[in-house]
C-alpha cells in the first residue's frame, strides 16, 4: 500500500530524514517509536506532504511522487487525498460543530451533497462513539472526544491509508482509552495505519509492525514482541529503557 | 497671566449671555426652535442620502481592497508583497484631505474629472483598503498553522482553506478593530464636503450661511454623528456576541 524509498528531508542545512526506506502493506498497522527528533513526525507529514520532502519517492495505492522533480501543486492535493491525518493537537475547526467538521471535507473538497454527507458524518461519530455529541463545538468537549471528532473527520475523505501522529500524547491519562479505542477498531477493519506514538498497550495489542527511528533513519524494525522484548540494537534498548 | 484670566472671564460671560439670551428672551427661543426643526429634516436627508451611502459603498469596497492587500502582504511573492507595502505607506503617511483634493481637484489637470461622489468613494474606499489590511494580516496571521494544516489534510486548496476555515476565524478577532475603522469612516465622511458632496455637515454650512447660528447647526451635526456611531456600536455588539458562540467562555 505505501512504499517509500530513499527520502530524505532538510530543513536549510539539518537533515532531519536521512533516506528512509519502508514498506507497508495494505491493511497493516506500523507503530514508529522513536525519541524526540529522530524524525519520527516529519517522517509523517512528509507522507501526507504536509511537509515536502527533498528527495526520493513515496508510492500509495498506485500512485507514486518522485520529489527529486518538482511536483505540481494539482498533483499533492489528489495524493494527499490518499491520506488521513489525525493531529496530535486534534486541529479541529472551532467555529464549526462536531458534526459540520466531520462533513467540511465530504461537502467542499468532494462535492457531495450536505445530506448526503451530514448522514454520512453521523455515522462516522456514531462509530467513534459520538452519536451524542453532534452539534457540539469543540470547547464543549473533552480532549478525547475532540480527537475522536478528528478520527472521523479524516475518514470522512475515505482514505487509503490513516496517518496518526501522537494522537493521545496531549490527553489526560483517563481519556487515552477511548481514542486508542476506536483506534483499535479502525485496525481490526482492516485500516492501513501508520501511527506515531509511544503507547506500548496499542503497540502490542494492535501492531503488526514496530519501527524504531532515530536521528534520520530507521534503526530496527519487527514484531512488537520483538521489538519490547528482545531489541537487537543497543540504540533501541536504551530508548526502551528510558521510556518503561 | 492676569489678562489670560480676563480674557477668560469674558468668555464665560459670553457663552453666559448667549444662554441667557435663550432662556430668558422667548423670541430667541422661539427662533433657534424653528432653524432646529426646519433644519433637521435637510440634514437627515444629508445623511441618509450622502453620509451613509458614502460610507457603507466605501467601507465594502475597502474591506474588498483590504482583504487583496492582506493576502498579497502574506503571499510570499515578493513584488505583491511590495506593491502592497507601498500603497500602505502611501496612503498611511499622507492625509486623507489631501488625498480627495487630489483625486477630485488634481487629477482633472491630467484630464481625469470625477464627480464628487464617485471622487470620495475612491478616496475613503483607498484609505480603509490601506488601515484595515493591517488589520486583517494580523487577524490572519493569529490563527493557528495547524488550522492550514488541517484543512490541507482533508484535501483542501489554498482558496479553500482559506475562505472556509481561516477568514471566518479571523473575521471574530478583527471585528472589534474593523469596528473603530468602520466609526471613524462615518465621521471622516465630513471631509467630503470639502470636495462639494453635500453630505450632512455640508448641509449643515450652507444652513448657518444663511443664518448664522454656526453653534446651532453644527452641534445639530454632531448629534446625528453621534447618534449613527452609537446605532453602530450596538451592532458592533451583537456581531461580537454572534461571532464569539464557538469560543468557550
Amino acid at each position: 500500500m505505501i512504499t517509500i524509498k530513499g527520502l530524505t528531508k532538510k530543513f536549510d542545512d539539518l537533515e532531519v530524514l536521512k533516506g528512509i526506506d519502508l514498506e507497508v502493506e495494505k491493511g497493516k498497522v506500523v507503530v514508529v517509536i522513536g525519541p524526540s527528533g529522530s524524525g519520527k513526525t516529519t517522517l509523517l507529514r512528509c507522507i501526507n506532504i504536509l511537509e515536502t520532502p527533498t528527495s526520493g519517492s513515496i508510492t500509495i495505492s498506485n500512485s507514486q511522487l518522485d520529489f527529486s522533480k518538482t511536483v505540481p501543486k494539482k498533483r499533492i492535493s489528489a495524493f494527499r487525498s490518499l491520506t488521513g491525518m489525525v493531529f496530535q493537537s486534534y486541529n479541529l475547526f472551532p467555529h464549526k460543530t462536531a458534526l459540520e467538521n466531520v462533513m467540511e471535507g465530504p461537502v467542499i473538497v468532494k462535492k457531495e451533497s450536505s445530506a448526503n454527507a451530514s448522514r454520512k458524518a453521523e455515522q462516522l461519530l456514531s462509530k467513534v462513539g459520538l452519536g451524542d455529541k453532534l452539534h457540539y463545538y469543540p470547547f464543549q468537549l473533552s480532549g478525547g472526544q475532540q480527537q475522536r471528532v478528528g478520527i472521523a473527520r479524516a475518514l470522512a475523505m475515505e482514505p487509503k491509508v490513516m496517518l496518526f501522529d501522537e494522537p493521545t500524547s496531549a490527553l489526560d491519562p483517563e481519556l487515552v482509552g477511548d481514542v486508542l479505542k476506536a483506534m483499535k477498531d479502525l485496525a481490526s477493519e482492516g485500516m492501513t495505519m501508520v501511527v506515531v506514538s509511544h503507547e506500548m498497550r496499542f503497540a502490542r495489542e494492535a501492531a503488526d509492525e514496530v519501527i524504531f527511528m532515530d536521528r534520520g533513519i530507521i534503526i530496527e524494525r519487527g514484531a512488537p514482541e520483538q521489538i519490547f522484548s528482545t531489541p537487537k540494537e543497543e540504540r533501541t534498548q536504551q530508548f526502551l529503557q528510558m521510556i518503561q | 497671566m492676569k489678562t489670560v484670566l480676563m480674557q477668560i472671564s469674558l468668555k464665560i460671560g459670553l457663552v453666559k449671555m448667549y444662554l441667557n439670551s435663550i432662556f430668558t428672551n422667548p423670541e430667541r427661543l422661539e427662533r433657534l426652535t424653528n432653524i432646529a426643526e426646519s433644519s433637521l429634516l435637510p440634514l437627515l436627508k444629508g445623511a441618509i442620502f450622502y453620509t451613509i451611502p458614502l460610507t457603507l459603498i466605501s467601507f465594502a469596497l475597502g474591506l474588498t481592497l483590504a482583504i487583496l492587500t492582506a493576502l498579497a502582504r502574506l503571499s510570499g511573492i515578493k513584488p505583491l508583497e511590495i506593491i502592497a507595502r507601498i500603497y500602505v505607506s502611501a496612503i498611511r503617511g499622507t492625509p486623507l484631505l489631501v488625498q480627495l483634493f487630489i483625486i477630485f481637484y488634481g487629477l482633472p489637470t491630467v484630464g481625469i474629472t470625477i464627480d464628487p461622489f464617485p471622487s470620495a468613494v475612491i478616496g475613503f474606499s483607498l484609505n480603509v483598503g490601506a488601515y484595515a489590511s493591517e488589520i486583517i494580516r494580523a487577524a490572519i496571521q493569529s490563527i493557528p498553522k495547524g488550522q492550514w494544516e488541517a484543512g490541507y489534510s482533508i484535501g483542501m486548496n489554498y482558496q479553500q482553506a482559506l475562505k472556509r476555515i481561516i477568514l471566518p476565524q479571523a473575521s471574530r478577532v478583527s471585528i472589534p478593530p474593523l469596528s473603530n475603522t468602520f466609526i471613524s469612516l462615518v465621521k471622516d465622511t465630513s471631509l467630503a464636503s470639502m470636495i462639494l458632496v453635500t453630505e450632512m455637515f455640508r448641509k449643515a454650512q450652507e444652513i448657518a450661511a444663511t443664518n448664522y447660528e454656526f453653534l446651532l447647526l453644527y452641534t445639530q451635526a454632531a448629534l446625528i454623528y453621534w447618534v449613527i456611531c452609537f446605532i453602530l456600536s450596538i451592532v458592533q455588539g451583537r456581531i461580537e456576541r454572534r461571532l464569539d458562540r464557538y469560543v468557550s467562555k
